[in-house]
């Protein structure tokens, strides 16, 4: 994807000022990685979509329905809601696989962090590069537990789904405080606040990163992967 | 003098706004109470029908007690709607979980566009409302329902009443939205304890002992079909035997402007549903559990059937329902079922203490009733046919139930749960017993010890967080300790908290916002040469205006 390497800035880089930043932690066994992943990621993603916008003359437009579905947890004891759509489940699915597969290989000490950013893209003229300006960054820290027998297994499930149902209130807080959002744009910027390559609903322009530390916490594989919506790709 | 700042049609879309986010509101927090899981489709073209750019159902019943409840007016100061959210034992016990409000306070914002961002920011405390939903103790409770409990909701205008909830509940926000009338907030309050039942005094009502009653989805077998959980269309629910739409129901239609504000298009259209004519809804009253989503009505069959059921799998779809409600128009009695075989009269008895809590100031004449569907009670199968043409007039405008389980995280194993049912203290089920475990997961089951605690016993503390799990084996509930990232210092005229926030983010400087795109580097840089030239001539200006300073 030739706009991977001209965008944005270069990796690690602390975000944009007025950037708003939240932290999440949680710890979880190996096995409920994914599903806490997703549960956050989702929920976020939930309050960051709109349906699809239709522009039409004279500069308004109209805009898509979401719909809403709720997922059960397999390892943990929770519940969330996800917003209606296979493609943004699979892309999300995806890069949390690639999380969980990064963490396991990285040894038994499994820390790491995923990062879901959302930023706008404003243009520049050649030769300088589109510059991708962050304005919210949520980073989920995982640590890894391994557990002995199926007591605490069972015990880690409620503990978890607890927990998470605390992250589930903060992100609606975060969510509640109607802070900065990109400007409603007309139809010639909307490429550059949204993603707009999803049939079915409008993300804003996000993409996620993690990064797994070793047990001295520095970090010694420092793998970032972009999942840029683009479909410069294809 | 509040709202002459406001246009009149602004405030007309206001209003419209609010009055369709509460209903809104209602079905969000009732559907995710009934025990099923939600599933909605995203649509790419707006259908016009779907308030809020979200696609959340409406069951007729539901909006239909809710516009009830708010009889033609809004929310405003003082006047809250709020939705309540009980369980009721097979034993006839019921305890209130939560209360669901949405207040307005007199905090206006004037300076906020109705027909856009209100409208936004509406839309995003629906979507909060979907996850917190799911977050509150009272949904896995819900997702349980069915054998020993029912889950039953309560809509209410007016003051607040949480003393229904016991000591020590908990709060959580769900958010709030400025407009130019107030501020519109939205909020939980939560049980946290079911261990409180000694210090209440009990009516003991005769068990309602799992009646239940089958739907037939359209047609005449008797066999359940499952439920389809999604794939709302607009404009399919013209079954007659819903209760009547006192309003034509309003669509929704907008169109966003990019332009300046000022130039915002928004275009709402009436749509004249057929109204059906009026039915008789002074019957029994069924708890809401499992109404389904589809539209096409039918008949049900009232028949009787212990609370044990064994099922074994729980990819069987049956239809449960408890017939244990009160009827609004007599609250004395309960109507007893049909002439089916098999059913077992219910005996009228005094009007039930235990809902209407002593505590609440409901008095019989404001509506106070377990609002749910009305199961018909002169229905057989041979008279299926005939009621799903929609019998006005007759009292069974009742919506079909049936409800799928679905082996997950909220598989209920029937079998092992009725042991303690026979206990005679008031929610005995939920007293501590060795059983209730989730056996169609592998991974949970521990091996076998005579010490397992059952999932919802036990302290379920979490490292440090929420406080004051104190101890108590009975506390079948997380306290999700809902504490801002800073405390609250008495001591400072605002709270700290607050203050932060407030000012963590400053607004961007206009000269590094992103529509100021317009001066690309390239462009200064060009200018530059001239910009020197032009210094360069005035030097001897320059040197003498420097001079004088001296």
């Amino acid at each position: 994807c030739p706009l991977s390497t001209r965008c944005c800035g270069p990796p690690g880089a602390a975000p944009a000022m007025n950037c708003r930043a939240e932290v999440l932690e949680v710890s979880v066994e190996g096995r409920q990685v994914e599903e806490a992943m997703l549960a956050v990621l989702h929920t976020v993603l939930l309050h960051r979509s709109t349906g699809k916008f239709h522009y039409k003359k004279e500069g308004t437009y109209s805009i898509g329905t979401v719909g809403t579905q709720d997922v059960d947890c397999d390892f943990i004891d929770f519940a969330y809601v996800r917003v209606s759509s296979e493609e943004l489940d699979r892309a999300l699915r995806k890069a949390v696989g690639e999380f969980k597969d990064a963490l396991r290989s990285s040894g038994s000490d499994g820390m790491g962090q995923i990062s879901l950013e959302f930023y706008q893209k404003k243009k520049s003229r050649w030769p300088f590069s589109d510059e991708c300006i962050p304005w919210e960054l949520w980073t989920i820290k995982v640590n890894v537990v391994n557990l002995a027998n199926e007591q605490e297994r069972q015990i880690c499930r409620e503990k978890v789904g607890e927990k998470l149902c605390e992250k589930i209130i903060n992100i609606v807080e975060v969510m509640n405080r109607h802070e900065y959002l990109p400007k409603m744009p007309t139809q010639s910027e909307v490429d550059n606040v949204f993603d707009t390559s999803l049939k079915d609903v409008q993300p804003y322009l996000y993409k996620i990163s993690y990064q797994i530390t070793d047990s001295l916490g520095t970090s010694v594989t420092t793998t970032m992967r972009r999942l840029i919506k683009d479909t410069l790709a294809l | 003098a509040m709202d002459t700042d406001l246009s009149s049609q602004d405030r007309k879309d206001l209003d419209k706004f609010i009055k369709f986010f509460a209903l809104k509101t209602v079905q969000v927090i009732v559907q995710a109470r009934l025990g099923e899981k939600i599933c909605t489709r995203s649509s790419s073209s707006p259908t016009g029908s779907d308030w809020f750019n979200l696609a959340i159902k409406d069951i007729p019943e539901v909006t239909h007690e809710a516009k009830k409840a708010l009889a033609g007016q809004l929310p405003a100061v003082g006047r809250s709607m709020c939705v309540e959210i009980s369980l009721k034992t097979s034993e006839g016990d019921s305890m209130e979980l939560e209360i669901w409000c949405l207040e307005m306070n007199e905090k206006c914002d004037k300076e906020i566009k109705v027909s856009y961002t209100v409208y936004n920011r509406l839309s995003l405390l629906l979507k909060s409302l979907l996850a917190i939903t799911r977050v509150t103790p009272a949904y896995r409770l819900s997702r349980k329902q069915g054998h020993e409990y029912v889950i039953l909701y309560r809509i209410y205008f007016g003051e607040v009443q949480l003393s229904g909830l016991g000591e020590g509940f908990q709060t959580v926000r769900v958010g709030t939205v400025g407009t130019p009338v107030g501020t519109i907030t939205l909020s939980c309050a939560y049980r946290i304890n079911l261990a409180f039942m000694s210090t209440r005094q009990f009516e003991r009502t005769p068990p309602i002992m799992g009646i239940i009653i089958d739907h037939f989805v359209d047609r005449p077998y008797p066999s359940s079909s499952p439920m389809h959980p999604c794939n709302y269309r607009a404009g399919e629910d013209n079954g007659a035997v819903y209760p009547s739409v006192e309003d034509s129901q309003e669509v929704c239609t907008t169109s966003f402007s990019t332009s300046p504000p000022s130039q915002c298009v928004f275009t709402v259209t009436k749509a004249h549903f057929q109204t059906p004519p009026p039915v008789v809804t002074d019957t029994l009253k069924v708890p809401v559990m499992g109404l389904a989503f589809s539209h096409q009505l039918s008949s049900s069959r009232l028949s009787y059937q212990p609370a044990a059921l064994g099922v074994g799998s729980a990819d069987m779809g049956y239809p449960v329902l408890f017939a244990g409600g009160l009827n609004a128009a007599h609250p004395h009695q309960l109507i007893a079922p049909g002439k089916e075989g098999g059913v077992p009269p219910i005996p009228s008895q005094p009007a039930h203490g235990t809902q209407a809590d002593q505590e609440r100031m409901c008095t019989p004449l404001d509506g106070v009733h377990y609002s749910a569907a009305t199961p018909s009670s002169s229905e057989d199968t041979e008279t299926v046919s005939n009621s799903s043409e929609g019998k006005c007039g007759s009292p069974h405008d009742l919506l079909e139930t049936i409800f799928v389980r679905k082996v997950g995280a909220f598989v209920n194993k029937p079998i092992n749960q009725v042991t303690m049912a026979n206990l005679d203290i008031p929610f005995a089920m939920f007293a501590p017993k060795n059983v209730e475990l989730e056996d169609n997961d592998p991974m949970v089951n521990p091996p076998d010890s005579p010490e397992t605690e059952s999932p919802l016993q036990g302290s379920l503390h979490s490292e440090g967080s929420s406080g004051s799990s104190t101890g108590n084996t009975h506390d079948d509930f997380v306290m999700i300790d809902f504490k801002p990232a800073f405390s609250k210092d008495d001591i400072l005229p605002m709270d700290l908290g607050t203050f932060y926030r407030e000012f963590q983010n400053p607004p961007q400087l206009s000269s590094l916002s992103i529509d100021i795109g317009a001066q690309s580097m390239a462009e200064d840089l060009d200018s530059l040469p001239e910009k020197l030239a032009a210094h360069e001539k005035n030097v001897k200006e320059f040197d003498a205006f420097v001079e004088t300073l001296q």
